[in-house]
């Protein structure tokens, strides 16, 4: 308590700051009526809690975890076994003459994209129900937590592509320039995963049910993504309904900017129209559902 | 700007009970209430759904808060006091009125909040930190204080999950304490730790309170509520019932709680307590075995508790505290207290508790009796409230130089002797 007071003391600046706080902080707290307004700027001074959040779901699953960060080279690679032998040796995928790869490579660029999404969609979605601690007890601006969801898949992201790199060298693959638009496929499989889980996550408190299908829905929605085959296999009236998977867009599009062939077609635009439109649908829910979190959690 | 740091207009705050929150918890049910809805609609046009319970947790609270005032906010259990506190911690959104809130809000209520088991105590420091609203600047400026306050300067690096629970209530609270908002919101953070820790967070609240910031203090603690706050509001029943300085609230609130009967039955399922352990009545009887409100010094009396019990758990105490009348705790007694062969056998169903209280310990006054039952380090089932009152009269006396009133709470009769030697054994 004595130090309280002498560090207080010698800050000079600590009158200032706090009346400038005081100026800036006045909080009107009544009930909000229907869709309220999203007020994302309010997530601003949060920055640091978002980061912070990341920081800890990352640390502490590496923490708990033996192998630790081997995980995330092993669980791509070991995925990459599989299908290679299943896919391309037993079921005989082929992969089209135009990237130029053996399967592995092929599957693996595949896969990259598709983990990030499926973690980080299953990580956001269960977000809410699993810091029930923190949502009864102290206020931040709730979307924090299934951001924080989605960011902490990008380093288990990172991780798996320096082992692409590696088995890019390893097969003399030489990536072309178009690799400059890798970060923009990155970010198109993060705005669905926080599209989706956005939705799932408030709806997941309302209906701990959604608990028990997220993983379903994940499993579906890789087959229904060109992972372990190629989208050139995909053909019939069906192909534009397909072709409306954002993700199959993004993983088109790193097959396209690392290995070559062709690029994602058009109807990835409508892919992005349809994330945005679930990306701003799901902010306003959320919004409106975040009201009630701390007393339904 | 206004002087006032909290402005508080008609606030009010329902729950419902068994309305689609509690009923449709999971998709099949919400499913099923959609499909069933139309029909219901055809065959009972003019029902209204049913069964839906409105709870007024709070309702019509308005007070204000100047800048720097201490205000304690007293009540009984489920009064709304904590409800009132986590809708000004925007915890949770009111159903009604608004509440006016300059400057930042802490909190003590979120001791701990966001403590990871696995991460290491610097690390829950950063990351507690940031969670309660602290900058890093401010966190990286408060942390060697924050060391110095929790005493776990030796365990920094090692992970919470090996902190014995006093270093982990200790850390939590440092950071809370550190925390600088202009307004701090502190609810009955202080039956946590050992007594010497106790003793420096009540020195820390009054530090804060000294440094003229504004201080919402929830509290049982009559005696601190006196001692830390200038003024005080009183909740029951969700509502506002009395506001003023705190020695008047206080004084009101204990008059109630001191006008409680010698014996209280609660109604089958009402009394405090959960599903597997509830109270069902509690009196106080004296020598004779009577039920009385008015005991004397010179004969023991027993305090009588029947406890309600669905499962029989080695670890429940079952108790109480014994306060004089302006809330200071005189003793507290628990049913396990002796050596383990002694403790009473509990059983399935009702259970009839009796605790012999010694003659001659007790001096002249109103005592409050608040029963207590826990799970032994795991959480508290009941605590807080006063069930019964009595009188205790010194009417006994022997000596003919001790009829004058007496100063202090207790009033035993010692044994004194004279050179190694008392008059009894002297005599002729």
């Amino acid at each position: 308590m004595k130090l309280s007071t002498s560090v207080a003391d010698q800050d000079p600046t600590k009158g200032d700051r706090q009346a400038a706080q005081r100026s800036l902080t006045t909080t009107v707290i009544e009930p909000k009526r229907g869709w309220a307004a999203l007020r994302l700027g309010e997530l601003w001074p949060y920055r640091e809690l978002l980061f912070f959040l990341t920081w800890r779901d990352i640390k502490v699953r590496y923490k708990q975890a033996v192998l630790g960060v081997a995980w995330a080279v092993l669980a791509p690679l070991m995925t990459m076994v599989v299908f290679t032998v299943v896919f391309s040796r037993w079921l005989g995928v082929e992969v089209p003459a135009q990237y130029g790869v053996p399967y592995a490579v092929f599957s693996f660029v595949g896969l990259l994209p598709w983990t990030l999404f499926a973690s980080s969609l299953q990580r956001a979605s269960s977000s809410l129900v699993g810091s029930s601690s923190l949502l009864t007890k102290v206020y931040f601006p709730r979307l924090i937590i299934p951001m924080a969801g989605v960011l902490g898949a990008l380093p288990d992201f990172f991780i798996s592509f320096l082992v692409l790199c590696g088995l890019m060298a390893y097969y003399h693959v030489v990536p072309t320039w178009n690799a400059v638009w890798l970060p923009a496929f990155v970010l198109l499989a993060l705005a669905t995963s926080l599209a989706f889980g956005l939705w799932l996550s408030a709806l997941n408190v309302l209906y701990r049910d959604v608990g028990y299908i997220i993983p379903f829905l994940i499993q579906m929605w890789m087959y229904l993504s060109p992972v372990a085959y190629p989208i050139e296999n995909v053909q019939g009236p069906l192909r534009v309904l397909y072709g409306l998977n954002p993700m199959a867009g993004v993983i088109q599009g790193f097959r396209w900017a690392l290995l070559g062939g062709h690029p994602p077609d058009l109807l990835v635009a409508a892919a992005i129209g349809l994330v945005a439109v679930l990306l701003v649908t799901g902010f306003f829910y959320f919004k409106r559902m975040e009201r009630t979190f701390a007393d339904v959690v | 700007m206004s002087d006032l740091a909290v402005t508080v207009q008609g606030l009010g705050k329902r729950y419902r009970i068994g309305g689609p929150q509690e009923d449709y918890r999971t998709l099949r049910d919400a499913l099923a209430a959609v499909a069933r809805k139309p029909i219901m609609r055809i065959r009972h046009p003019g029902a209204v759904t049913s069964r839906v319970v409105d709870l007024w947790a709070l309702r019509d609270v308005s007070f204000d808060v100047p800048e720097s005032q201490v205000l304690g906010i007293v009540g009984r259990n489920g009064a709304g006091k904590s409800t009132l506190l986590k809708v000004l911690s925007r915890i949770t959104e009111p159903t009604e009125g608004r509440a006016t809130i300059n400057g930042r809000v802490g909190s003590l209520l979120e001791v701990g909040t966001g403590f990871h088991p696995e991460l290491t105590g610097r690390e829950n420091i950063q990351l507690n930190g940031a969670i309660l609203g602290m900058t890093r600047a401010e966190i990286m400026r408060k942390f060697d204080e924050i060391v110095d306050f929790s005493e776990i300067e030796r365990f920094l690096d090692t992970p919470v999950k090996r902190y014995s629970s006093g270093m982990y209530v200790r850390l939590a609270f440092a950071v809370a304490a550190h925390f600088e908002p202009e307004i701090l919101v502190v609810d009955e953070v202080l039956s946590v730790g050992d007594a010497a820790f106790q003793k420096k967070c009540l020195g820390k609240m009054e530090n804060v309170a000294g440094e003229g910031r504004t201080v919402l203090f929830v509290s049982h603690n009559m005696p601190a509520v006196r001692g830390l706050c200038s003024h005080a509001i009183q909740i029951e029943g969700g509502r506002v019932v009395n506001q003023g300085t705190a020695g008047e609230v206080v004084d009101e609130y204990l008059k109630v709680q001191a006008s409680t009967a010698a014996a209280v039955a609660w109604p089958e399922g009402e009394g405090p307590g959960d599903e597997e352990v509830r109270l069902a009545g509690m009196s106080l009887l004296n020598s004779e075995g009577e039920p009385s409100g008015s005991v004397t010094n010179g004969r023991p009396f027993v305090v009588r508790m029947e406890v309600d019990v669905a499962r029989v758990a080695s670890a429940l105490c079952i108790g109480f505290d014994l306060t004089s009348a302006d809330g200071a705790v005189v003793l507290r007694s628990y049913q396990t207290d002796g050596p383990e062969e002694t403790w009473p056998q509990l059983k399935v169903g009702r259970n009839t508790l009796e605790c012999e209280v010694p003659a001659q310990l007790l001096n002249d006054g109103r005592y409050l009796v608040l029963p207590r039952i826990s799970l032994h380090r795991v959480r508290w089932i009941v605590q807080g409230d006063a069930a019964i009152s009595f009188e205790v009269h010194r009417d006994t006396i022997s000596s003919p130089y001790a009829l004058m009133p007496r100063p202090g709470t207790i009033a035993p009769v010692f044994r004194w002797t004279a050179d190694g030697s008392s008059s009894a054994t002297t005599g002729e």
